[in-house]
């Protein structure tokens, strides 16, 4: 079985962000940029489903700029077998994104399509969505297991009543849910090795898909400063307070 | 230990396994290892420099040499802290078309000002020769780093960051072979996590130091192989960084402001320093001499306090807070230089301290020592050896080149302050004027640690309250640092006798800790119920400035490595 798993190259989650002074986006000016920790999960399933002997082969594929190449190989020292980059500067909208991994999957074939259910930067929560539409695969959201039985898929979602159990048919689209695993450190050995792996890169042009916008950004701002707290004596206190400051009660 | 350990047949791998997790240290004993020419501990300015030129000698004499570097940092540029202004020299050297391969060099300074503060007044004095900046560049340190770590990777070295040089390796004649990066996924408890990856041994024919001011590794070094019998103590102080945004009529690209006295006490050495970058960048921040008496006085309180200034207060009014870090710096220059050298390895950049006190910088000299050691090893290499090699040609080269030069001559400035601002001012103008640095004498230079005074016999600081547009408490700015560590590992900051903390710190000092640690990791806490105290120890807090393991009245705190990538995350500082 072969397996394909998509990696989004991310300001890193521990990186301070600033909104730009004229409010046209964020300042990435010398920020660290990684992994997308979704996409990270979803590496590490598909070298777990490897290692199991699940999967023979493992595909990674990124959509972003030439930096995104260090994402790429990261996910190589992982365990990836080998990767293919899309060139793209700028922002791309996940609809995009979606055609452009259904192009990858149609020249690649692979079984299983593993992604992290959303990027920490958009936040969109669509691009697996989208992909199993235009490939009318079944798809399995928010994965926190897997499981594979008798020839099919059981995928554990995590969903706000609790836990749900999706069987599906393969070919099928994965995302995944941080409880899904922990993320392996990288070690140096294997690192210096996914340097030699295979990286191939193509350009959406050559997939034949419009990455043109069709949203327009028309301002970002920070959220609004949180105002300072009180320190409340008494429960009597908190319910009076609630009750005829915040009115919520 | 490693793969050389041989287990006799029929022990089988439970069996292993079990004796692993039977050792004393908890760790499992398998690791790997790599072998290179030349291991680099540390990506900074004076590593990264030995790095591209191992390289550039080995492709003009068309010899094959192998050079890898590792970084704690979890990229190139994390841990990086300086001012900074530059001076070009070394740079010129190295990469001579520097320009031309984008150095994020562009703003050249204009004009210097050196400005005696009272509390209200501000009075300009002649800036000293040493700090004249004609020629230099205001920069972010951190992006000249990465631009580096650029040129070093298009060259052929082998770059890692995120990985912490946590442990010199020796062969049995007591040569270094290499270091060793520290295991990742170790819990709290010392134990191995399920994630547990062994680090891994990365052997050399030369190991470079190259860790910047007191590397956790070159302290062992120094303690083990007596670097600094023949020298003068190392003196330090502790820098304080803010990067911010300011509105762009307050904006002055290239001005470069220097300050000393107000809110500093007469017989602490200290200073600030501010300068205007481009994009309406202002980098401020403070400097205080790690050898101050005082336990109550606060390095970071000292530096809110100087924002304060009717002269300091217009420029950030009306601006933002972009970004905060800390450092420590190497103050004692020529007097406190260990031996550089010692079979298997030699220390370069300020781990060996080879700032410039009276011109404010290092960065210059730490490169020119990087470069100087990489040709002296370059060409030690070349000779067949038989057994570690001891680069003794590198000191030789470093002291007919411009860097000993350098801090020759400007080698009493620092000590000079002993005598307090005045007195420090005064000496330093007849030394710079009168002898031109050629002095018939060396002053000496002392140590930190030993310097405080008792709590009793002092007087207690009372500082601001933050009014968080201008001043700032301990938290938030350690959130604009964008330090993170695996809070699930062994707490890096280890009290060699825990009991110390309260009988010699909190008793007679009031744990000073408390005050000179810029990222609030170090906390007394009283228990409510019975009066007890502790130090609580925040170390995923820690800026890895190195301070504590400093100025510790006794010694008693060791700094080591924590987890690889842990650390402050410095965007622009």
């Amino acid at each position: 079985m072969k397996a394909l798993v998509a990696v989004k190259r991310v300001v890193d989650y521990n990186a301070t962000i600033l909104v730009k002074a004229d409010g046209s986006g964020i300042d990435t000016n010398n920020l660290k940029f990684s992994i997308n920790p979704f996409d990270e999960v979803a590496v590490e399933e598909a070298v777990r489903l490897k290692e199991a002997g699940m999967v023979s082969e493992i595909v990674v594929v990124s959509i972003g700029p030439a930096q995104a190449q260090d994402t790429l190989r990261n996910a190589l020292a992982m365990g990836g077998d080998r990767a293919i980059l899309v060139t793209v500067d700028g922002d791309v909208e996940p609809l995009a994104v979606a055609k452009l991994l259904r192009a990858v999957v149609e020249s690649e074939k692979p079984d299983l399509v593993i992604l992290g259910k959303q990027a920490i930067d958009g936040d969109c929560n669509q691009t697996g969505q989208m992909l199993a539409a235009l490939l009318g695969w079944p798809q399995g959201t928010f994965a926190s297991a897997l499981a594979f039985k008798d020839g099919e898929l059981n995928v554990i979602r995590e969903i706000d009543s609790g836990n749900e159990t999706v069987s599906l048919q393969l070919p099928a689209v994965i995302t995944a849910d941080l409880r899904l695993n922990t993320p392996r450190y990288v070690s140096l050995p294997n690192i210096m090795k996914a340097k030699k792996k295979p990286l191939a890169t193509t350009t959406p042009a050559t997939l034949g898909v419009d990455v043109a916008a069709r949203q327009r950004v028309l301002k970002v701002e920070p959220p609004a400063k949180r105002k300072a707290g009180i320190k409340v004596g008494s429960v009597a206190e908190l319910v009076a307070k609630l009750k005829n400051e915040a009115k919520v009660i | 230990m490693g793969r050389s350990i041989h287990w006799p047949a029929g022990i089988n791998r439970a069996y292993r396994l079990i004796l692993c997790i039977g050792d004393r240290t908890g760790k499992l004993m398998e690791r790997e290892s790599m072998e290179f020419d030349v291991v680099i501990v540390g990506g900074g300015p004076s590593g990264l420099s030995a790095a591209i030129r191992l390289r550039q000698l080995a492709a003009a004499s068309g010899r094959e040499l192998s050079v890898c570097v590792v970084e704690k940092g979890a990229e190139l540029g994390a841990h990086i802290l300086s001012g900074a202004v530059m001076e070009p020299r070394a740079l010129d050297e190295l990469l001579p078309d520097w320009q031309a391969k984008g150095a994020p060099l562009t703003v050249a300074c204009a004009d210097d000002n050196f400005i005696f503060l009272t509390e209200r007044r501000a009075v300009g004095l002649m800036a000293p020769p040493q700090m004249n900046n004609h020629g230099n560049y205001i920069v972010s340190l951190g992006n000249v780093v990465r631009w580096l770590g650029v040129q070093a990777e298009e060259a052929g070295v082998e770059v890692f960051p995120g990985f912490a040089a946590a442990e010199v390796l020796y062969d049995p004649s007591g040569a270094v072979r290499g270091v060793a990066t520290g295991d990742m996924g170790i819990g709290k408890d010392g134990k191995p996590t399920e994630n547990h990856t062994p680090g891994v041994e990365l052997l050399a024919k030369q190991t470079i130091f190259a860790e910047g001011v007191r590397g956790s590794l070159t302290k062992s070094l120094i303690s083990r192989l007596h670097l600094d019998k023949d020298c003068n103590p190392q003196t330090y102080g502790i820098g304080i960084k803010e990067l911010w945004e300011v509105d762009p009529s307050q904006h002055r690209p290239g001005r470069i402001e220097h300050t000393v006295g107000w809110p500093l006490d007469r017989e602490t050495y200290g200073g600030s320093f501010l300068y205007h970058l481009d994009n309406n960048q202002v980098a401020v921040g403070y400097v205080v001499g790690l050898d101050y008496k005082n336990p109550y006085l606060s390095p970071f309180e000292e530096f809110q306090r100087f924002k304060t200034h009717p002269a300091v207060r217009r420029i950030f009014e009306s601006g933002r807070r972009l970004s905060y870090g800390a450092r420590a710096l190497a103050e004692g220059g020529f007097q406190s230089i260990p031996r550089l050298t010692f079979p298997g390895g030699l220390l370069v950049g300020d781990t060996a301290g080879f700032l410039n006190v009276p011109k404010i910088k290092g960065i210059h000299t730490a490169m020119k020592s990087g470069m100087v050691a990489a040709e002296a090893i370059f060409a030690a290499l070349e000779k067949p050896a038989s057994g570690a090699l001891e680069v003794t040609a590198y000191p030789a080269m470093l002291k007919a080149s411009w860097v000993w030069k350098e801090l020759y001559l400007s080698r009493n400035i620092r000590p000079s302050f002993h005598w307090g601002l005045w007195g420090g001012i005064l000496y330093s103008a007849l030394d710079t004027y009168l002898f031109r640095g050629r002095a018939p004498w060396t002053l000496k230079v002392h140590s930190d640690h030993d310097q405080l005074r008792d709590a009793r016999d002092s007087v207690p600081i009372a500082y601001p309250k933050p009014d968080n547009t201008l001043t700032f408490d301990r938290l938030s700015s350690v959130f604009l640092s964008g330090a993170v560590h695996e809070e699930n590992q062994p707490c890096h900051l280890q009290l060699k006798d825990p009991s110390i903390a309260l009988t010699v710190n909190l008793a007679r000092y009031d744990s000073p800790e408390q005050r000179y640690c810029p990222a609030a990791v170090y906390e007394i806490v009283t228990e409510a119920g019975d009066n007890s105290s502790h130090l609580h120890i925040s170390a995923s807090n820690c800026l890895h400035c190195k301070s504590c393991d400093i100025k510790d009245p006794t010694q008693n705190i060791n700094w080591v490595v924590p987890e690889g990538g842990g650390g402050p995350n410095y965007p622009n500082m």
